[in-house]
């Protein structure tokens, strides 16, 4: 049993003796804790900036899904996450679609590409897995570079907000703020209930061995590939979201460093935790936020935790939380 | 007792004067530009430097402005442009956006800076799209942009039997926006476009693409990119021979910063279109030198100008209205002649293209220059009611 | 009559053939470092990248700031940049021996981005131009294209070192020691061999390909912080279409695809940055240990 899997499962084996009552208790106190910071903190801070952390907080929810949980570690979702944002911006702005409509296109193209490279890729293991993705990851780069409806360099500019549900106006920035809360959060109840469920044990099994669930009649590679197709389908999601508050489908979304960036968030906050890959969001875009200033600091002290966590901090901020309190976060 | 009052009364009015001219205007600047990338050296702190001199030649403190400068990188991204800007307005107060280089990143700012009504003085962007079909009421394009490029430099080379054309362009906004323009003038003045590839932005290795276009044939290997790209192109261009080969180069957009870079021995003979060099006149010399002093030795490039002369006219419109309220300020902008040493005296259309004279220049060998900076001779004066695209030919929804 | 038939110039297919062969020498030696240190390490070197790139900025700053050229950056970086990668490989990465494969991965990559960082706030993003050293410069016309000298220098020293590395590993004794640790390093320390000293050896030797390869490119493109980031990543579609298993196959499918690369630029220039991951694609469904790797 390899290190990763370790760490996760210390975790994981007293989420489950739990889990088997529902949500326990203090899963929900923290959740309803997150939510009514959520609802007060469009009254103090940017709310721009706090749509940013939300994206991103399911971005490496969705990761985590598939590293902390399914022991697969991609290094391209940038792909999912890319792609869905350039879909979902040429459905608002060219097709003309309802926001509601073009965040759900880009969220199916996401799950289509998860399927076509998710099928390939858990051919290979370990390593392999992880330059195998990041390689499809560079091929989307290279298509949203060249292909005629991206724009280039240029990406998808002005994207209309539109009226949710051709009724509400979401051109403003605090209206937009609760709407995306509301997609952040279904999404991150959803992962949950993954996690929880029987699938969501079956992955856990395999990770562990996957010659011992092959024995019990499992077919690890559909586990896999359906485990690989969520989490590249919530990518999308949370990108195609993205691609709304900013108005903009650019590169910077398909680009291997936005790979980098979530498996850095996930590693932060803590792989194979439940509220781990949030805190990670909100470390690493507030870190952005106000280092943005200083150039090329950014990339250095990210590349800093990076080694940090490697080396030191393994299990993460909410990990080691998570280990102090005895109790699984 | 009337002395008291009238004494009072004069006080008063002393004091209501005072007032007024304390009861500053404040306005806070913002500079965007490329400050690490390839565009930095013709952008970058220069333009925060042209812009503080600005400041300082009105006399904003004296005249009862406060003006606070900020500045941020936009590292040639339109997200990261686009960012900024927006908390920049939603969040710093900031009043006017100056420079932005790279078309895609000012195309970017052009969205939010409409539908914010804050006011936007392009220089170093040179897309013609800005006061064309993307043009806004609140935006100014000051220094140059790709028509007067193709206008200048892509009509000269035609004329002197330039008439088959193959494009390396940078594959964004910009780059695209230069080809279209470029290829207009050459098709117009009975030239032929035979083949264009389009390079990644920005770009390393120019080889291949180089190499496609000594396959095509043409005699002209039109450069539409900028900055680094167009340095890198030319020095590979003379690694494979392409020159010698017979064919020509025309380097649609070069600065002053990238014949340095270059050298003399590349750059010579090379004919470029500006709208500023340091050596015209007094004015413009005693400008480059103190820019020179505050910088890190380089001269202006047109850009770096463009950035000193907008601000210099938005805060003489600032003091005329006597607020920040951009639908006046920019209304007073356009309305009021521009006269500032750099351009001289010119206008700003409906459309927000200011016009001025712009030059036609050819790199002198390293003979006939006389030391570092000593680059340009002047071949044309291309006067500023022919310099720039016709109002009616740009679709700019404003005109209509 | 054949060229006629295909629609393209001989100048046009020869001149893109070889720059493909250009490319190729630069994948090829990457890949060769990648497989080397894979092999007896078991880790992916993502700071490969970033020791590439400085190579190249070794020998700009060997130039800029010492005024030694090109001939002695050629030796003198490669041996600093391997230094530097014995003292990461002894200080950071023999941490990780114990741990699963991927925190190799995780901490090299963060490796990548500091180094990448630093330079870039040193010297900003802009290319440095380094030029080409004078006994080099000019080409030959071969008639039916020209070739620069530097650009056939540059594909004769990477066959020069990518076959004589291919030599040492598999035909001397001390290659010998190296692929039987890599198949039981137990057994090789117990027959009193040095591993920890042999793996730490290794690193720096696959760090110096890489930076070797950085001196060669620094004439060709410009030196600049980012100039083995995107680069690397084409390196892993390389390696994973060669398969770990053999150096020879490291070198061969290095070669291959740069030709490979450069024929699709001349038939249909806009898929030439895509190719090299489509055959990935095409490879993975056919052959999924690689072309020439053993099945894992």
């Amino acid at each position: 049993m390899t290190d990763i899997e370790k760490t996760a499962d210390g975790v994981a084996d007293l989420q489950i003796t739990q889990s088997a009552h529902g949500m326990p208790h203090h899963h929900r106190m923290i959740f309803l804790a997150l939510l009514v910071v959520a609802l007060i903190a469009p009254f103090t801070l940017y709310p721009v900036f706090l749509m940013k952390v939300l994206c991103f907080a399911l971005f490496a929810c969705a990761f985590n899904l598939l590293l902390g949980f399914g022991g697969l570690l991609s290094f391209g979702h940038a792909a999912y996450f890319g792609a869905a944002s350039y879909v979902s911006a040429h459905a608002a702005k060219v097709w003309g679609l309802t926001p509601e409509l073009a965040i759900l296109t880009g969220t199916l193209a996401a799950a289509v590409l998860g399927v076509v490279f998710g099928s390939l890729a858990i051919r290979r293991q370990g390593i392999y897995f992880a330059m195998v993705t990041l390689a499809f990851a560079q091929m989307i780069y290279f298509f949203s570079l060249q292909a005629p409806f991206t724009g280039g360099e240029d990406g998808i500019q002005a994207v209309p907000r539109g009226r949710l549900f051709g009724l509400i106006d979401l051109r403003s920035d605090f209206t937009l703020y609760f709407v995306v809360l509301a997609i952040t959060f279904a999404g991150i109840l959803f992962i949950y209930r993954i996690i929880h469920s029987p699938f969501g044990q079956v992955l856990k099994a395999i990770r562990e061995n996957e010659p011992r669930a092959v024995s019990l009649g499992y077919r690890t590679t559909q586990y896999k590939l359906a485990v690989f197709v969520l989490s590249a389908t919530l990518s999308g999601l949370a990108g195609a979201t993205k691609a709304l508050v900013f108005q903009i489908a650019t590169l910077t979304d398909v680009h291997w460093s936005m790979s980098g960036e979530v498996v850095l968030m996930t590693l932060i906050g803590g792989m194979g935790t439940v509220f781990g890959p949030i805190a990670g969001a909100v470390v690493i875009v507030t870190a952005q936020n106000y280092l943005a200033g200083f150039g090329a600091w950014v990339t250095i002290i990210q590349g800093a935790i990076f080694v940090t966590c490697v080396l030191l901090f393994r299990q993460g901020i909410v990990g080691v939380l998570a280990r102090l309190l005895r109790k699984p976060l | 007792m009337r002395k008291t009052t009238t004494t009072a009364a004069i006080a008063l009015l002393a004091g209501l004067a005072a007032g007024a001219a304390t009861a500053e205007i404040s306005v806070k600047i913002g500079v965007l530009n490329d400050r690490s990338g390839l565009y930095a050296d013709l952008t970058g702190e220069g333009s925060v430097i042209a812009t503080r001199m600005a400041i300082e030649d009105f006399g904003a403190a004296e005249r009862g402005i406060s003006v606070e400068v900020v500045s941020a990188d936009h590292q040639n991204r339109p997200d990261v442009a686009s960012t900024v800007t927006r908390q920049w307005i939603d969040v710093d107060g900031v009043d006017v956006i100056v420079d932005v280089p790279t078309s895609s990143a000012a195309l970017a700012v052009n969205d939010i800076v409409r539908e914010r009504q804050k006011i936007f003085l392009v220089s170093g962007a040179a897309t013609s799209d800005l006061t064309g079909p993307a043009c806004s009421p609140y935006t100014v394009h000051w220094t140059y942009d790709t028509w007067s490029l193709a206008n200048g430099t892509g009509r000269a080379m035609v004329e002197v039997g330039g008439d088959t054309w193959f494009f390396l362009t940078a594959d964004y906004a910009f780059g695209h926006a230069l080809e279209r323009d470029t290829s207009a003038v050459v098709e117009e003045t009975g030239g032929q476009v035979l083949g264009v590839v389009r390079h990644p932005f920005p770009g390393q290795d120019f080889s291949s693409f180089l190499l496609q276009a000594q396959a095509s044939g043409a005699k002209v290997i039109g450069l539409a990119n900028a900055g680094g790209d167009t340095v890198n192109s030319i020095m590979q261009a003379a690694e494979f021979g392409i020159v010698q080969a017979g064919q020509s180069l025309a380097g649609l957009l070069v600065f002053i910063t990238d014949v340095d870079a270059l050298g003399l021995d590349d750059a010579q003979g090379l004919v470029l279109t500006e709208a500023f060099y340091w050596d015209l006149n007094d004015d413009t010399r005693a400008f480059s030198q103190r820019f020179a002093e505050l910088g890190n030795g380089n001269m202006p490039t047109m850009i770096h100008a463009g950035v000193y002369a907008s601000v210099l006219h938005y805060l003489k419109a600032v003091e005329a209205v006597g607020s920040a309220d951009s639908d006046a300020v920019m209304a007073m902008m356009k309305e009021m002649e521009t006269d500032d040493p750099l351009f001289g005296q010119g206008v700003i259309r409906t459309d927000g293209r200011k016009v001025h004279d712009m030059y036609l220049f050819r790199v002198k060998s390293p003979d006939e220059s006389t030391g570092r900076w000593d680059y340009y001779e002047l071949l044309n004066t291309i006067p500023a009611e022919v310099a720039f695209r016709p109002i009616e030919d740009g679709n700019c929804p404003l005109v209509q | 009559m054949l060229f006629d038939l295909l629609g393209v110039t001989p100048q046009a297919l020869f001149s893109q053939l070889l720059l493909g062969l250009i490319n190729g020498s630069f994948y090829a030696m990457l890949s060769l470092g990648l497989a080397i240190i894979f092999g007896l390490l078991n880790i992916i070197n993502f700071t490969h990248g970033a020791q590439y790139m400085l190579g190249a900025f070794g020998s700009w700053m060997l130039l800029h700031y010492t005024g030694l050229n090109y001939w002695y950056a050629l030796f003198l970086v490669p041996i600093a940049v391997g230094f530097t990668g014995v003292i990461l490989e002894r200080l950071l990465i023999s941490r990780l021996y114990h741990l699963d494969h991927l925190y190799g991965l995780l901490l090299t990559f963060g490796l990548a981005l500091i180094i990448q960082g630093l330079l870039r706030n040193e010297y900003g993003i802009s290319g440095k131009p380094y030029a080409i050293p004078e006994q080099l410069r000019g080409g030959q016309n071969l008639g039916f294209m020209f070739l620069p000298n530097y650009r056939a220098w540059v594909i004769a020293v990477s066959i020069v070192v990518c076959f004589g590395t291919w030599y040492m590993i598999e035909r001397t004794r001390l290659g010998a020691y190296l692929r039987a640790a890599t198949e039981n390093p137990t057994l090789v320390n117990a027959f009193g061999i040095n591993v920890p000293l042999m793996i730490t050896a290794t690193y720096g030797f696959g760090v110096a390909l890489a930076a070797l390869a950085g001196v060669l490119a620094a004439p060709i493109y410009s030196v600049h912080p980012n100039m083995g980031a995107d680069l690397i990543i084409v390196v892993f579609a390389v390696v994973v279409i060669g398969g770990m298993g053999s150096i020879l196959g490291a070198i061969l499918t290095g070669f291959g695809l740069g030709l490979v690369e450069g024929l699709t630029r001349v038939f249909y220039p806009e898929a030439s940055a895509v190719v090299i991951f489509v055959i990935m694609a095409i490879v993975l469904l056919v052959k999924p240990a690689g072309l020439f790797g053993r099945t894992v």
